[in-house]
């Protein structure tokens, strides 16, 4: 009987499920695309005038690079400080979330926002609290991929 | 008096002596913006930080709601309140000051309901002369403790709920001119499964529909019994279901329906998505607009239903559902 229940109040609850995605209003996937593409598109731009520009001063590639990562950055964190970063995002989305200035952003909000929180359990200890999973896990994959080539390397 | 499974109708109703609502500036704006006794432009309040300027919210909501009943604080026997934040700190922080015994709450966004309806019960059992019932909420600091920090870079979708920055209060007393409080109906956690938690109005819908449901059956009234069934903050989604999961019980209060969390703010305008939402959204609108329209006798009895959703971002985590909550308060006019 009480498997019975049970089961009764899983169908009840999937249809639940079905039914509030059913009134739930969604975004368009085109606009959205569209948006992020431009948005995206827009910030790697960018980075790549930047680029240029400090190549021009006779940098060599790999040092321009790395100015270019400083200036993206330095300029996400101006921005998110002013606030104007997550109007950029709720307009663009992933195009504003995935470049390096979408992960400045995920660094410096906990930051400021934990700020009153104290120096050290506030920012010292929230500050990656969004970025937390990408910087773990990405060391954790290139670790593993180091381990694969170390494999085939030794073949 | 006690009526059927949920409900109490009292045999010496008590009444509502005054009522305080201060709003942050988005909640000013919008379309019941002149109804507000207050509308603070400063987010922080003149404080610090988010936490403290939600405490800033109660204590001054509290202190308005006691002058504006003309009785001195001593007269005042209880406070029943309480907010979004963990451990109670908005009410523990804000009201301190006062020295009033204090009954902290969580109700989610139904703490105002939840306050009303022991502070009534207090009142109305002779406990207590007169008490104070408050909640509030605070955008900012809602999104720190359940979503992200502010400047976060992200979209909101289509469902979520804007957190209204405010506080409302009410001095409940054996007398009083604005509305008596004829009864209450006390909300089950009702829990559909829902794991949305931008989707706030699925969660809390059934939990409103059933208390609503519970108050007709209990009383033996159709919904005309009423000239208004209000929600908390249920928003445009939520609406929606729950004048469907009434409809299945064959109830139709679409033209009785009136939900704070949709009136609060304009939402084409003013980008909040499905509404208003946070226990300061109902206990806000009901302090103004809602108890304005009972004191001048335009509305002649309404139920006030807030709405919760209880939420904790560790047991979402550990993959649990989000379920709801509501609270009735019959009110009507003198």
């Amino acid at each position: 009987m009480k498997n019975y229940v049970e089961h009764i109040e899983a169908v009840e609850k999937e249809n639940y499920d079905r039914y509030v995605k059913s009134v739930t209003p969604t975004t368009s996937m085109p606009k959205n695309m569209l948006n992020a593409f431009l948005v995206g598109g827009m910030i790697c731009l960018i980075g790549q005038i930047i680029n240029n520009a400090v190549m021009n001063f006779g940098v060599d590639k790999v040092v321009a690079a790395g100015w270019t990562n400083v200036v993206l950055i330095g300029l996400t964190v101006l921005l998110t400080g002013l606030n104007i970063y997550p109007k950029i995002g709720k307009y663009g989305g992933a195009g504003a979330l995935v470049p390096i200035t979408g992960f400045a952003n995920s660094v410096v909000a906990p930051a400021l926002e934990y700020k009153v929180e104290g120096q050290v359990f506030g920012i010292g200890c929230k500050i990656f609290t969004i970025a937390g999973p990408v910087i773990l896990y990405g060391i954790f994959s290139s670790w593993c991929l180091g381990i694969l080539y170390w494999i085939t390397q030794t073949l | 008096m006690v009526v059927g499974k949920q409900s109490v109708i009292f045999d010496n109703p008590p009444f509502i002596k005054s009522m305080a609502s201060i709003v942050g500036k988005k909640e000013g704006d919008g379309p019941l913006g002149p109804e507000f006794d207050r509308i603070v432009e400063d987010a922080k309040f003149g404080t610090d930080n988010w936490e403290a300027a939600e405490s800033m919210f109660q204590t001054e909501t509290a202190k308005l709601a006691i002058t504006k009943s003309g009785l001195q604080k001593d007269a005042v026997r209880y406070v029943f309140a309480g907010d979004l934040l963990g451990q109670l700190i908005a009410s523990t922080f804000g009201l301190a000051e006062l020295e009033i015994p204090f009954f902290g709450l969580y109700g989610a966004c139904s703490t105002m309901g939840e306050a009303m309806s022991l502070g009534a019960m207090n009142v109305a059992a002779g406990y207590a002369d007169y008490v104070l019932a408050l909640a509030s909420s605070h955008f900012a600091s809602a999104e720190k403790s359940f979503r992200f920090p502010l400047e976060y870079s992200n979209q909101r979708p289509f469902s979520a709920t804007w957190t209204v920055t405010g506080c409302g209060a009410v001095i409940i007393g054996k007398e009083g001119n604005i509305a008596k409080i004829e009864g209450v109906t006390t909300g089950k956690i009702v829990d559909y499964g829902v794991k949305d938690s931008m989707n706030m109005g699925a969660c809390m819908a059934p939990a409103a529909a059933d208390v609503i449901y519970r108050n007709l059956k209990d009383l033996s009234v159709d919904c005309n019994h009423y000239d208004k069934i209000i929600t908390g903050d249920l928003g445009v989604v939520g609406r929606t279901i729950l004048l469907d999961l009434l409809n299945d019980r064959g109830v139709d209060i679409s033209s009785l329906h009136y939900d704070c969390g949709i009136e609060i703010f304009d939402n084409s305008l003013q980008d909040t998505h499905s509404g208003g939402s946070g226990c300061g959204c109902s206990a806000s609108v009901l302090c103004s607009y809602i108890l304005k329209q009972l004191e001048s006798g335009n509305w002649k009895r309404i139920l006030f239903v807030p709405t919760g959703a209880l939420m904790s971002p560790i047991s979402f985590n550990e993959g649990n559902s989000i379920p709801g909550i509501a609270h009735a308060v019959i009110l009507s006019a003198i």
